[in-house]
């Protein structure tokens, strides 16, 4: 297992070049404004534009450009310069890290307990008003998109545009370390609207597993020996079907640490998707690269601990 | 006489489908004593294994009927509740399925599994609980039992996996117990490694059993009394010797000459029973089996015959005289074709 683990965390970086080398080209390929220009920033004479393009190696080739950006990366830790924000890349991505894990952890608990709960007592209660009724809701909150759904808890439940106002609304994020009341009260309606669709789908698919499982042949050994249905269900049922859920549950959180765009956008909230938002918009080369680097790392990573996970829980499965 | 352990009486089980009512069992008695062996015979199905799982109230289900009575140390397994039933699981009956790799949990160990089973029914504690399950695989014949409590069913065999079903099933020192197919899944020389096993702990501990098979070998070495079921009832029961030696009912003829024989040429062609089982839906009138029979008259394919009691205590539902059946079947066993057997039969030799 050790070994595996080891072979596995060689490959992120192998995994993790190769994306920024990718991001590097999709950049020089796709039409941009000139990235010299823009560091020079408004009214900036062409002799100061071409200054900056030789600091910055703009001037070199895709290849020396490349080699300049990793060199700095493992020589020094250095991910290079916002050119918008004039500030490195690693201290802005750090700085918006918080923000970004606060949206994705409170929802990912969130959409957890509900998904997993609501998909239990569906599979449980199968084809009962109850299980009709959450499987119906389950495909709406499934079918709508995020912004939307964001846009309308806004137009609800916003402290200042809202009919009902109870919750902070878009751009009243503070920091937890600031003030925690003010952090939750802002957090409840992104985390709500981004585990809608989330514990949607976790609660169909245990639903349909759960369901699957309680066919199988040793749930019917597990009747036998006379134990509790609430025991049959729980220790042999859901133990078996949870496995897709971990699954699920590590590849959706490692993607949205990566950045919550569309729930930090609607909510103005400050973190990594925001972020990388942004410098899209700006062509801000350096600050995308930190970005994506990030995201994939978050990727990269929840694939490694989820298949560990899955050895811990399905003792028939062996890495060697 | 005693009152049985178990007595079965007239219990019919049937499931509504999309295409209608299937009658999987269809008013079946039987009964066994404390100690004693009953097989009970069948092709796929003739409702024996549904049989089984609704005395422990397995089938239960929104689309199940359920009907007649089955007296288990003076309650009826088929009216009683939930709750009672489920102390009667594994404590009063234990069971065991065919195929033992999917029948045990697979993320769990077996010690726990049995352990699971022990503390089901009593207030056992773990170390207990352990040290019992560690002599229950001992019992059932594992090899170094203490470190296989702590082995996953994949890493078992297939006859070790059903000897670790076994050892789970016994935990609660069953008076019953009721093993379905119990060796279908395993390789021969396992099979009977596996049947030995039982006939000795049902000896040792005094437990009835029900074996459950489409397998006359099986029935032979363990069951001292035999069932057939055909279309979701008993068409003969005999004790096993009287099975082999006299069968009284033509199902049970054409079971007993479609076993190959050693002793024949190679090349003899094997013997089967033409045709299918009826529905179980839309069930014919008259005998079930008649369609099938070589010796079904008209009045079979109009009256249903009724199970009859013969004066040695056997049992058997055909119209044809017990006389005449009972005169033809020694042609057959000497090597006679069906019309040989069906002049016997018809009286005209």
């Amino acid at each position: 297992m050790a070994r595996y683990i080891a072979r596995r965390l060689l490959w992120t970086v192998v995994l993790m070049f190769a994306v920024s080398v990718v991001t590097f080209v999709i950049f020089y390929v796709l039409p941009s404004a000139d990235p010299a220009a823009l560091r020079a920033g408004r009214h900036a004479s062409p002799q100061q534009i071409e200054e900056i393009r030789h600091k910055y190696h703009l001037d070199k080739s895709l290849l020396d450009q490349l080699s300049f950006y990793f060199k700095g990366i493992l020589l020094h830790g250095d991910f290079g310069i916002s050119y918008v924000n004039d500030q490195p890349v690693a201290k802005l991505v750090f700085s918006r890290l918080p923000a970004t894990i606060s949206v994705a952890v409170g929802a990912a608990v969130l959409w957890l307990l509900s998904g997993v709960a609501i998909g239990i007592i569906s599979a449980v209660r199968r084809h009962s008003k109850l299980d009709r009724t959450t499987m119906s809701l389950a495909l709406v909150g499934i079918s709508a998109p995020v912004y939307w759904l964001g846009l309308v808890a806004l137009y609800l439940f916003a402290d200042d545009i809202g009919l009902i106002p109870l919750f902070g609304g878009s751009g009243s994020y503070q920091p937890i370390t600031e003030d925690p009341l003010a952090w939750l009260n802002s957090m409840i309606l992104p985390w709500v609207v981004l585990a809608v669709a989330f514990a949607a789908f976790y609660s169909r698919l245990l639903r349909g597993t759960l369901i699957e499982v309680m066919g199988e042949d040793y749930i019917r050994t597990a009747r036998a020996k006379g134990l509790p249905e609430r025991t049959v269900v729980m220790h042999h049922g859901v133990r078996a079907a949870i496995t897709p859920i971990v699954t699920a549950f590590g590849l959706d959180l490692g993607a949205l640490l990566g950045g919550a765009v569309l729930v930090e956008i609607v909510f103005n909230i400050p973190g990594i998707g925001r972020l990388a938002y942004d410098a899209i918009l700006h062509s801000d080369l350096f600050l995308i690269q930190g970005t994506v680097l990030l995201a994939a790392f978050f990727v990269i990573g929840a694939n490694l601990v989820v298949d560990v996970v899955y050895a811990y829980l399905d003792p028939r499965v062996r890495y060697e | 006489m005693s009152t049985p352990l178990l007595q079965v009486e007239n219990l019919s089980v049937s499931f509504n489908t999309e295409d209608g009512v299937v009658k999987a069992v269809d008013g079946v008695s039987w009964s066994i004593e404390a100690g004693q062996s009953l097989g009970i015979v069948g092709e796929s199905g003739s409702g024996k294994t549904v049989g089984g799982l609704t005395l422990l109230g397995l089938t239960r289900s929104g689309r199940t009927t359920v009907s007649g009575r089955a007296m288990f140390e003076g309650s009826d397994l088929v009216s009683m509740g939930d709750a009672s039933l489920r102390a009667v699981r594994g404590k009063g009956i234990a069971m065991i399925f065919q195929d033992p790799l999917s029948s045990l949990h697979p993320f769990y160990r077996v010690g726990d599994q049995i352990i699971e089973a022990i503390q089901a029914h009593s207030q056992t504690p773990k170390k207990v609980a352990r040290a019992r399950a560690a002599e229950l695989l001992a019992l059932v014949g594992i090899p170094d039992p203490k470190a296989r409590l702590d082995a996953y069913p994949h890493e078992f065999s297939g006859g070790m996996r059903q000897r670790a079903m076994i050892a789970m099933a016994l935990s609660n020192e069953p008076r019953l117990l009721i093993a379905d197919e119990p060796t279908t899944a395993l390789d021969v020389t396992v099979q009977a490694q596996i049947l030995e096993l039982l006939d000795r702990l049902r000896r040792e501990l005094q437990m009835a059993l029900v074996i459950i098979t489409h397998d006359l070998g099986v029935v032979a070495e363990t069951a001292e009394q035999v069932a057939v079921m055909y279309a979701g009832r008993i068409v003969e029961q005999s004790p096993v010797n009287e099975l082999f030696s006299q069968p009284m009912h033509p199902y049970t003829w054409g079971l007993l000459r479609s076993i190959p024989k050693l002793t024949g040429p190679r090349d003899e062609a094997l013997l089967p029973i033409p045709g299918r089982p009826p529905s179980l839906i839309s069930r014919p009138k008259g005998c079930a089996f008649a369609e099938r029979c070589a010796y079904a008259e008209d009045a079979c394919r109009l009256t249903d015959p009724l199970l009859a009691t013969t004066a040695d205590g056997r049992r058997s539902a055909c119209l044809i005289p017990h006389e005449r059946r009972m005169a033809a079947w020694p042609a057959l066993a000497a090597g006679g074709t069906e019309a040989d057997a069906l002049k016997v039969v018809r009286g005209t030799k």
